[in-house]
């Protein structure tokens, strides 16, 4: 254990770090809840002990060294494949636990037609969607997920719809198929909203180790960096203009 | 066991399943679907995994997921799917992960035809993705052949940890051979240590090929070169050799190609012209010594493929200008006639006239096969 968080004679450790989390330093920004999501996750597969037959599938984005993170078995899949990967791991290893986490660059652009595929399948793998409603990793570009007017490093004027469309809703979209057993979307922003997230991905895991099918978890997460915004003002924004046009609820339960 | 009458695409199917192969995953695709069909019937029945995918961007990630834990798997396709498939094979490559791909190669470039082509050669053995790797890629030129070099393709992807092509035209997936399949192989019954199988007792185990720092990248790519070293001096490189021991102009040709060759070497050999075969098997590696040291046999080198001439760019680098090297090809999924080739040779070994002789009123350069030729 870590010496820093080691307990005097006559103190009870209440909050410790999870095993299934490893002890090393972020490279996430401050303010990131990355940071965040990693921990519940990892407070999930603890609790639930999953995490010596649990196998992780990170994707492209700033959640690529998401495996430096996690202690469990891991691999980094091709940008937008993370599901599909998944898919063959869970295809030939039925018992294992499978999760990808991935980006809204990674999940609702380029890896569309992986994930749309994998839940109409029914795949029973556990998907951790992060939108923060922009490309953070390669500096803050418009991603499908991008609000409109919301000024991004490729849409300088902010997004106009009537050139590049409108933000995809991607727990509304997956909770619509029949091979999605559990689709919801959840928020970062404030204390109740982690406590909820939490939940949320905890059912996830549940519906995977029950074999029920596919499970997914929209967390609305922040951006300060590419935002441009103190960590503070970042979580006012997702409450404030995120949360309106990406609804949180149950799509699919 | 007897010879039974066998498709190529089948025989390839039931020799990946008899090697132990765990899991397939594909795309339908013209001229190798006859292979994807029949594994989704004979892998179910074994309890093994099948599964159609969306694309053969899905499947190649597919093959990468299963391939990571450590199991046999594989993927069929032929040349569009197989450039789709680029970005997986180069992950696969730089993370040091087993899989076998079979490549049933059509007619290009786009969605060119359905028809046997031998066009896929650069793109496999050179390009198969960015960065700096070759797969290992066997050639087989006859059904019963593409069965043994299956076979053979599971045990070096899982012995070198690494990418290996079965690469076949259209015709030989296509066509009906008698041939012998091999017994069937239990499967393991664990893991190799480095699968992704949950870190139960031990220290989790990592599978990427992300390597940010340069210096990193640099050492794993050092690495990665010294395996392909490894691969090349490490007796993988495999040819046949028809009727070389004594011969003049040596033909060159690999899979079908090689075929109409050896036809052409039989009757070229009536006719007293000495004519061999050189057929090399493994494409990468590729046998350049063994040509290196044919050039002090033969003094001419005539290269027959089913493309624009794409292998006949090693078979110059091996010979290093020795001896003059020429080509003769045929595209759009043409496969080319004995008699093609025969004439070809002909006019290289001066017992015909060439277009550019009969042009500049030259007469065959070698009176004496000349000779030879007209008395037969």
């Amino acid at each position: 254990m870590n010496p820093a968080v080691m307990t005097a004679p006559n103190e009870t450790l209440v909050y410790a770090r999870p095993q299934s989390l490893a002890d090393c330093y972020t490279h996430y920004c401050p303010g990131c809840t990355h940071g965040t999501a990693h921990r519940l996750v990892a407070e999930v597969l603890d609790e639930l002990g999953l995490r010596e037959r649990t196998i992780l599938v990170a994707s492209v984005g700033c959640s690529v060294f998401a495996y430096n993170y996690f202690n469990v078995d891991a691999c980094e899949a091709p940008h937008g494949r993370a599901p599909a990967m998944a898919t063959g791991i869970k295809r030939v290893n039925p018992n294992n636990i499978v999760f990808t986490y991935q980006g809204d660059g990674d999940l609702a652009s380029i890896g569309m037609g992986e994930v749309i595929h994998a839940a109409a399948r029914g795949e029973n793998i556990t998907i951790i969607f992060l939108n923060n409603a922009t490309y953070g990793m390669t500096g803050g570009q418009m991603a499908p997920t991008t609000l409109p007017g919301q000024k991004t490093s490729s849409s300088p004027q902010g997004r106009d719809v009537a050139m590049t469309g409108y933000p995809l809703h991607m727990a509304e979209l997956l909770g619509s198929l029949p091979g999605t057993a559990y689709s919801v979307r959840r928020s970062l922003h404030d204390a109740r909203h982690v406590i909820q997230a939490k939940k949320a991905i905890r059912t996830a895991f549940e519906v995977q180790m029950a074999n029920k099918g596919f499970s997914v978890v929209e967390l609305l997460s922040s951006c300060p960096t590419n935002w441009g915004m103190t960590p503070e003002q970042s979580l006012t924004w997702i409450k404030e203009q995120m949360v309106p046009v990406y609804p949180l609820g149950d799509f699919k339960v | 066991m007897s010879k039974k009458l066998m498709k190529g695409n089948v025989a390839i199917a039931e020799a990946s399943v008899r090697a132990g192969c765990e899991a397939y995953f594909g795309y339908p695709i013209t001229p190798q679907t006859e292979l994807l069909e029949y594994m989704s019937e004979r892998m179910p029945e074994l309890g093994r995994v099948f599964l159609q995918a969306e694309s053969e961007v899905a499947a190649i990630n597919m093959v990468y997921g299963a391939a990571a834990t450590g199991v046999r798997v594989m993927t069929s396709s032929s040349s569009p799917g197989i450039s789709l498939m680029q970005e997986g094979f180069s992950y696969i490559a730089g993370s040091d992960v087993p899989a076998v791909i079979v490549d049933v190669m059509r007619g290009g470039p786009g969605l060119g035809n359905i028809q046997p082509s031998q066009g896929d050669y650069n793109q496999i053995t050179k390009t198969a993705g960015h960065g700096d790797f070759h797969p290992i890629v066997l050639a087989p030129a006859s059904v019963q052949e593409a069965i043994d070099l299956t076979v053979l393709a599971f045990d070096l992807a899982e012995k070198y940890r690494t990418l290996v092509f079965v690469v076949v035209d259209g015709a030989i997936g296509q066509m009906m051979e008698p041939a012998e399949l091999p017994p069937m192989r239990e499967l393991p019954s664990g893991r190799p240590d480095w699968a992704l199988t949950g870190a139960k007792g031990r220290e989790k185990n990592v599978i990427s090929s992300l390597f940010l720092g340069t210096t990193e990248l640099e050492l794993m790519n050092k690495e990665l070169q010294a395996k392909l070293a490894y691969i090349q001096a490490n007796n993988e490189i495999r040819y046949e050799e028809y009727m070389t021991n004594d011969a003049d102009l040596l033909l060159v040709a690999f899979g079908t190609a090689a075929r109409v060759a050896q036809t052409a070497v039989q009757h070229l050999r009536q006719e007293g012209l000495k004519v061999g075969l050189f057929r090399p098997i493994t494409l990468w590696p590729f046998p350049s010594r063994r040509l290196t040291q044919l050039t002090y046999l033969a003094d001419t080198f005539l290269v027959v493929e089913m493309n624009a001439g794409q292998m006949v760019h090693d078979v110059r680098a091996a010979v290093h200008e020795r001896v003059p090297v020429h080509f003769y090809g045929r595209m759009g999924g043409v496969i080319p006639m004995p008699e093609e080739v025969e004439q070809k040779v002909r006019e290289l070994m001066r017992v015909v006239p060439t277009e550019d002789d009969v042009q500049t009123h030259q007469f065959p350069v070698k009176p004496q096969a000349a000779h030879e030729f007209l008395r037969m």
